[in-house]
């Protein structure tokens, strides 16, 4: 019998018809449902594709009448002056490197302190684990003043300190630390005494025996921080003035010529690149991406 | 999210440090762990301590003073922050907003999520294709979706090209007064409606097959079954799904920015924005510490009432 029964009365066998003769409900159903997917498609397919479509029109046919879903003569220039106009290289190294390193420091901080709240008994431990668990609670925007004031005081505004290391050791990094607790509390204690008659030490059982049967919770941990550090909006934009230190989400915003007017063509298409690289690594490692992402909105 | 608390348990006492040296150590099994557990989670420890726990205790305290920008000279202004934000004449339409936002966004996305995930859980071929197509808009930077999501929407832009070809006139969508919070709400609920239908689908394929055969032989019909089967049983996805998108409308902030910057008339002008505005467009930190403290209290009583109603409501949580 089919797993379906939530459209799909007709085709159940205890109705009593036969499973080669389904009722006429049945032969319309699947062309039904591919039909409502298709329409239901559109909403989340179609934004990305005018987006990579306008990004190769001039400029006078962005927003002309009748719509143009296909250009005709794919105007490359428009990525050319995307780059050679503002500092999207620059910025595009920005986003890069403080990606990478607030998500190779969030994986060792946070696989450091989740090894210790799951696995080493020490006193205080779970009482400090459930403190930091409010982290996850607190919107960034709660912390920003004082967080501001305090960069401020130390004159780190307008670097990218603080678009580093707050991510890694501040509220951001909780989750991080949760899903890697929640992992290691799984690891068999049979392991671990294994690798204490091999005479590991803790930081040992942590990094030879433990880490190492973490990589899908690390791959988890490692997509979000980086999609979360990568689409950080807020903090660059408190923290940072000189174009040249933006990164990606609020470069996209500036580009406008000299009287606030927005350069569609150029904007979309100075977006395309920073979309492009995320969606295609998506399809490779698809599983991983829903997996870790849908942790992360757990969170909350 | 369910906190277990870790189990406590004690190691058992290497054989390997027994036999090195017969005098009784200083280095106990016991006193390892409680230095190596220490260091291992100082460095968060110390990043907690100075940004949050520290940011928290002085966002509290900003919120009762008052910085003069020029002078930079901070006074104790007791609750005035309070009282203006009391009598704000932005605040009723922040308030409508920021409410109108968190309904809308939580009724669309969770009706939407649920349908996806049903359609998707038909088991019918090429569905992981649809799967991806509707979760990519989570991987998508916020701001290129915002972005172009505002360029679709503007007065010429490409919806209202579209609705002109078969004939219907669009509205000015980001500048009319209803139709600029519904459309932040559509573009809002598209880019993350992924992530519920996925939870949703998870918990769709939770359901054992077993009752709803039962319910079948019953007499039970497709609406039935789902009713009284099926959203009883993923109640606790639901319970989840519903407070996530709630906190989560709560933090809209570059899409309010990038769309509509609060307008028109602040009728799109949520409470992180108006934050952002007070805080960061007037430069007054007291007034925004405020909000902000308002906005943390919002997010307390939304957690707390989540717990209870784990604890009461949700059926069959295992």
């Amino acid at each position: 019998m089919s797993p379906e029964t939530l459209t799909a009365p007709a085709e159940l066998a205890v109705t009593g018809r036969s499973a080669n003769a389904p009722a006429p409900a049945g032969r319309w159903k699947k062309p039904l449902l591919y039909l409502v997917m298709l329409v239901l498609a559109v909403p989340f397919v179609f934004p990305t594709w005018w987006m990579i479509t306008s990004s190769l029109l001039p400029e006078n046919e962005v927003l002309s009448y009748p719509p143009k879903l296909f250009p005709t003569h794919p105007q490359w220039s428009n990525y050319r002056a995307a780059f050679a106009n503002y500092p999207l290289a620059h910025q595009y190294f920005n986003s890069l490197y403080i990606a990478a390193v607030v998500t190779v420091g969030t994986m060792v901080f946070a696989s450091l302190s989740g090894y210790a709240f799951a696995r080493i008994p020490f006193p205080g431990g779970q009482k400090l684990f459930l403190l930091i668990l409010t982290g996850l609670l607190i919107p960034s925007e709660v912390t920003i003043i004082p967080l501001f004031k305090l960069v401020d005081r130390l004159g780190l505004t307008d670097t990218h300190w603080p678009l580093i290391v707050i991510p890694i050791l501040g509220a951001p990094s909780v989750l991080g630390t949760f899903v890697m607790r929640q992992f290691f509390l799984t690891v068999p204690d049979e392991l671990e005494d294994a690798g204490r008659i091999d005479g590991l030490g803790r930081f040992g059982l942590y990094f030879r025996v433990a880490l190492p049967l973490a990589r899908p919770a690390l791959a988890a941990v490692a997509i979000f921080t980086f999609l979360n550090s990568w689409n950080m909006y807020l903090e660059p934009l408190v923290y940072e003035t000189d174009k040249r230190n933006f990164t990606l989400p609020v470069a996209l915003t500036q580009y406008t010529d000299a009287y606030g007017a927005h350069l569609w063509n150029i904007q979309l298409a100075a977006s395309v690149t920073t979309v492009v690289p995320v969606l295609i690594v998506f399809i490779v490692a698809q599983r991983h991406f829903v997996e870790g992402l849908a942790q992360a909105g757990l969170k909350g | 999210m369910t906190v277990t608390p870790s189990q406590t348990r004690t190691p058992p006492r290497p054989a390997a440090a027994a036999a090195r040296g017969g005098r009784r150590q200083y280095w106990t099994t016991r006193r390892r762990d409680v230095l190596s557990g220490w260091l291992f989670v100082l460095p968060q420890t110390l990043g907690f301590l100075a940004f949050v726990l520290y940011p928290l205790a002085a966002v509290v305290y900003y919120s009762f003073h008052t910085s003069n920008l020029l002078s930079g000279v901070t006074t104790y202004s007791g609750t005035k922050n309070y009282t203006q934000l009391a009598h704000d004449p932005a605040v009723p339409s922040v308030v409508r907003a920021t409410a109108l936002f968190c309904v809308g966004l939580v009724v669309f996305n969770i009706a939407l999520a649920l349908v996806l995930a049903l359609l998707l859980n038909q088991k019918l071929r090429g569905t992981t294709v649809f799967r991806t197509l509707f979760f990519s808009p989570v991987v998508i930077s916020l701001v290129a979706w915002t972005i172009t999501w505002n360029f679709l929407l503007q007065n010429n832009g490409g919806i209202n090209s579209l609705l002109r070809v078969i004939g219907v006139h669009g509205p000015n969508w980001l500048r009319g007064h209803d139709s600029a919070l519904i459309s932040v709400v559509i573009v809002q609920v598209f880019k993350n409606v992924g992530l519920n239908m996925v939870l949703f689908l998870a918990a769709l394929q939770g359901v054992p097959r077993s009752l709803l055969e039962a319910a079948d032989i019953d007499g039970a019909g497709p609406w039935r079954r789902f009713r009284s089967v099926i959203l009883p049983l993923i109640s606790p996805t639901t319970l989840l799904t519903t407070i996530v998108t709630i906190s989560g409308s709560l933090q809209v902030f570059a899409q309010i920015q990038i769309l509509t910057e609060g307008g028109p008339n602040n009728s799109t002008n949520v409470l992180v924005y108006f934050f952002y505005q007070q805080a960061f467009g007037n430069h007054d930190f007291g007034y925004g510490s405020a909000v902000a403290v308002v906005l943390f209290l919002i997010i307390l009583v939304l957690t707390s009432i989540q717990w209870r109603l784990r604890k009461r409501w949700v059926f069959y949580e295992s």
